[in-house]
C-alpha cells in the first residue's frame, strides 16, 4: 500500500494518543479496526496533515461509516484532542451516544428471562405489584391446549405468556420463509439467460438445445409496522414486540416503529439477537407514556421522514393499533391518505376487532378505516397466522 | 502525483465546483490512501456532480455506473457478444468443438462495461458508482470484491488484473442500508446542501454575468425555502435552474419583484402539494425576511 508503508517514525507517545482516541471512538459506537488505525497513522504522519483544519476532516472520512458517525465525530474529536484529560473526554462522548450504545450495559445482567421484561413492565403500567406479577397466578391450565386461539389479553401465567411469545416469534420465522418461497416459484423462468444457453450449444455446433432460465428477481416484500405503545394497547404490546422481533429478523426488508406521543423508530433495538436485552430497551423507550395517543401525528412524523426512504413498490404498511386517537381526525385521514398513496398495502390490525360485539367506533378509528386495505383482529396467535396468506399475495 | 488539498479545493473551483474544506480534504485523502469515497447525502447535494468534477480535476476519464435494481454482473461488468459468437460457431462448422470454443471466448467478443473498463484503462480514471443503495445486496458483495482486489476473473478467459486503479466514488441516497463491509472499504464523507455563502458562490460560479449581491439573495431565500415543510427540497441543481431563470427574466432584485419570484418557483417545487402549500403569502413572507 502506499501511504502505509511511508509512515515517518512517530513519537510514541502520538502513538498511544491515537490508540487512545481509536478507542474512545470505538466506545463510541464506531467500528475502528486495524486498518483504520494504521492509516491514521499514516495521515499523522503526512505533512500534509499537519494542520487541524485538515487534520481533523481526514480523520473524520475515515473513521466515519455513516450519518451518525459523522454527526457525532467532531464532537468526540474535539473532546478527546482539545480536552484536558481522557476522563472527560469519555463524559463529552458518552453525551452523544446513541440509544444502541447506551442501555447495553447497564441492562444485560438484570434480564435474564425473556418475556418477563416486558411482561413485567405491563404488570407496572397498570399500577400493579411487580413481585405479583412474577411469581404468577396459576389459571386456566386448560387454555395450554388452544393457546393459539387465546385472547392475549387472558393470559397472566408467566410460563403461558413466554410459550405464547415464543410461539409468536417462531410464527414471523416461518412466514417469512414461506413468504419467500412463494415470490420465487412465482419468478422462475421467466427468460432466457443467453450467456449459458449458448455455452451449453457449443458441444451442439452452436444450436441451442438446452435453454437456459434466467430467474426474474422480484422485489422482496417490505414490511413497515407502526405499533401503538399506549395504555391501552399495553396488554398486547408485549405480544406484539415478540412478534416483530421475529419479523426484523428474519425479514431483510423491514422496519418497526412504536407510537404513543411521538414516533420512535425501534428496528436497531429489535435487531439485538438477545431478545430480552430488546425488549428491555424497548420498555425504556416506552416509558414516560402518558396522555392519548396521537396517531395521526406519527403517521405525519412517518410520512414526513421516514416514508421515502422506506417504502418502495411492494410495501406492506401494519399498523396495530386500537385506533383510539387522541388528536383530530382530519389529520390522521389526511395522513392515511398519503400514506396510501404511497405503498402497496395498508394493514390495519386492531386488537379489540377480535372481541364480540366489536364495531369501530373509535372517530380515529372511522377516520382510519376508508383508506384501509385490510382491516384485521391480531388478539391472538391465529389471527396473525391470518396474515400470512394475504401478505403472499402482495 | 499527490496533490494538496488546497490545490484540490482551487482546481475544482476551476472546473465550477465550490468545495467546501472538508470534501478537498477527503478528496484528498483519497489519493493518499488509495481508498474509495462513499458519499451520502439528500437528493440534490451535488453527490454525483463530486465524480464529474475530481474527473474534470485530473483530467481523467469519468466512468459512471448507474446502479438499479437487478444490475448484474452482465450488464455492470461484462458480456459476451452472443450475436457475433453465433456467426463466427456457424462459421467454423466442421471444426472440433474444443477449437470453436477457444475461439469464441476470446478478446475479440468481450463487451466490455464499465467495471471492466474502468480497470483496463491505462491511465487511472474515475469511476462513479451512482445510487449504489438502489442495486441488490448481492451486486454490493460483488463489488466489495472489486474495489478489494481490482481483479475480475471470468471464467473462460482468466483472470483480469487491473492496468490501473481507478478513482472511485460511491454515491447513496440512503434508501437502503449499505452493508458494514462496504462502508468500512470506503472513505466516507456526508454532503449536506450547501450554506447560503457557498451556494452564492456555486451561483456565481455557474451563471456568468450574475451580481454577487443578487446571488447572495437567491442563496438566501432557497435556505430559507428549504426550511419549510416540503417534501423534496429543492437541491442545488434547482437553485441553478432558478437563478438561471430570474436572470433571464431580467430580474436583479428579488424584493422589487414579487410576482416574478413566486411565478418561478415551480423551478424550485417539484410536487403538487409543495406548489399548492407554498403560497403567495408564504413567498412574500419568506421575501420579506430573505432579501
Amino acid at each position: 500500500m502506499s501511504a502505509a508503508e511511508k509512515i515517518s517514525p512517530l513519537g510514541d507517545g502520538i502513538r498511544l494518543r491515537l490508540a487512545g482516541f481509536a478507542r474512545t471512538l470505538r466506545e463510541n459506537g464506531f467500528a475502528v479496526g486495524h486498518a483504520e488505525a494504521r492509516d491514521a497513522l499514516a495521515i499523522m504522519a503526512s505533512p500534509a496533515a499537519t494542520r487541524r483544519s485538515t487534520l481533523q476532516p481526514a480523520l473524520r472520512a475515515l473513521f466515519c461509516a455513516n450519518h451518525g458517525d459523522w454527526e457525532k465525530f467532531d464532537a468526540i474529536f474535539a473532546a478527546y484532542w482539545m480536552g484536558q484529560r481522557v476522563r472527560s473526554v469519555q463524559r463529552a462522548g458518552g453525551s452523544v451516544t446513541s440509544p444502541k450504545a447506551l442501555p447495553e450495559r447497564q441492562l444485560a445482567p438484570r434480564t435474564s428471562n425473556g418475556a418477563h421484561g416486558m411482561a413485567d413492565h405491563v404488570e407496572r403500567r397498570e399500577g400493579a405489584d411487580v413481585a405479583l406479577a412474577g411469581s404468577g397466578r396459576r389459571e386456566g391450565a386448560s387454555r395450554a391446549e388452544n393457546i393459539a386461539a387465546t385472547d392475549i389479553r387472558h393470559v397472566i401465567d408467566p410460563v403461558e405468556t413466554e410459550k405464547i411469545h415464543a410461539l409468536a416469534a417462531r410464527l414471523a420465522r416461518s412466514m417469512h420463509v414461506r413468504l419467500v418461497r412463494r415470490a420465487r416459484a412465482r419468478a422462475s423462468g421467466s427468460r432466457i439467460d443467453l450467456r449459458r444457453t449458448l455455452r451449453r450449444s457449443v458441444e451442439h455446433g452452436g444450436t441451442p438445445i438446452e435453454l437456459v432460465w434466467r430467474r426474474r428477481k422480484l422485489k422482496p416484500l417490505r414490511l413497515v409496522v407502526l405499533l401503538d405503545a399506549s395504555g391501552s394497547m399495553s396488554l398486547y404490546t408485549a405480544f406484539f414486540v415478540r412478534f416483530l422481533h421475529g419479523v426484523v429478523g428474519n425479514f431483510r426488508e423491514s422496519d418497526v416503529f412504536l407510537f404513543h406521543t411521538r414516533l420512535v423508530h425501534i428496528s436497531p433495538s429489535l435487531k439485538d439477537r438477545d431478545i430480552a436485552r430488546a425488549v428491555e430497551r424497548l420498555a425504556l423507550m416506552t416509558q414516560g407514556v402518558g396522555g392519548g395517543t396521537e396517531i395521526g401525528q406519527s403517521l405525519a412524523d412517518f410520512n414526513r421522514w421516514h416514508a421515502r426512504r422506506m417504502i418502495h413498490s411492494r410495501t406492506a404498511v401494519i399498523i396495530v393499533s386500537d385506533g383510539y386517537d387522541a388528536g383530530t381526525p382530519e389529520v390522521l385521514a389526511t395522513e392515511m391518505r398519503q400514506l396510501r398513496r404511497r405503498c402497496r398495502r395498508i394493514v390495519w390490525l386492531n386488537p379489540l376487532l377480535g372481541w364480540r360485539d366489536y364495531t369501530p367506533q373509535a372517530r380515529g378509528m372511522k377516520a382510519a378505516l376508508p383508506h384501509i386495505d385490510l382491516f384485521a383482529p391480531a388478539h391472538n396467535l391465529e389471527s396473525l397466522a391470518a396474515l400470512e396468506p394475504y401478505l403472499a399475495r402482495i | 502525483m499527490q496533490i494538496d488539498r488546497d490545490t484540490i479545493a482551487m482546481r475544482l473551483a476551476e472546473t465550477g465546483y465550490i468545495a467546501a474544506r472538508e470534501l478537498a480534504t477527503a478528496l484528498w485523502l483519497m489519493d493518499f490512501l488509495q481508498r474509495p469515497l462513499l458519499l451520502e447525502g439528500e437528493a440534490g447535494v451535488g453527490k454525483t456532480e463530486i465524480g464529474k468534477a475530481l474527473a474534470a480535476l485530473h483530467g481523467a476519464e469519468l466512468i459512471r455506473l448507474q446502479c438499479y435494481e437487478g444490475l448484474d454482473q452482465s450488464a455492470a461488468l461484462y458480456e459476451w457478444n452472443y450475436q457475433r459468437q453465433l456467426l463466427a460457431i456457424k462459421a467454423h462448422e466442421g471444426s472440433n468443438a474444443e477449437e470453436v470454443e477457444e475461439h469464441i471466448f476470446s478478446e475479440k467478443y468481450l463487451l466490455e462495461r464499465p467495471l471492466l473498463a474502468a480497470i483496463r484503462r491505462e491511465k487511472p480514471p474515475v469511476l462513479l458508482i451512482d445510487e449504489i443503495d438502489r442495486a441488490d445486496e448481492e451486486f454490493e458483495a460483488f463489488l466489495l470484491e472489486l474495489l478489494s482486489d481490482f481483479q475480475v476473473s471470468i471464467p473462460e478467459l482468466g483472470t483480469i488484473k487491473a492496468t490501473s486503479i481507478p478513482r472511485v466514488v460511491l454515491t447513496s441516497n440512503g434508501t437502503r442500508e449499505l452493508s458494514d463491509a462496504l462502508r468500512r472499504r470506503c472513505l466516507y464523507h456526508y454532503l449536506d446542501f450547501p450554506d447560503v455563502d457557498r451556494e452564492a458562490r456555486i451561483i456565481l460560479a455557474r451563471i456568468p454575468g450574475i451580481d454577487t449581491a443578487f446571488a447572495l439573495q437567491i442563496a438566501r431565500m432557497i435556505a430559507a425555502i428549504r426550511k419549510e415543510d416540503l417534501r423534496k427540497i429543492p437541491g442545488v441543481a434547482e437553485t441553478l435552474d432558478w437563478a438561471t431563470t430570474l436572470a433571464g427574466l431580467g430580474v436583479h432584485d428579488l424584493r422589487q419583484e414579487p410576482e416574478a419570484v413566486y411565478d418561478t418557483m415551480i423551478c424550485l417545487l417539484k410536487t403538487n402539494e409543495d406548489r399548492a402549500g407554498l403560497t403567495r403569502d408564504v413567498s412574500d413572507r419568506l421575501l420579506g425576511k430573505v432579501a
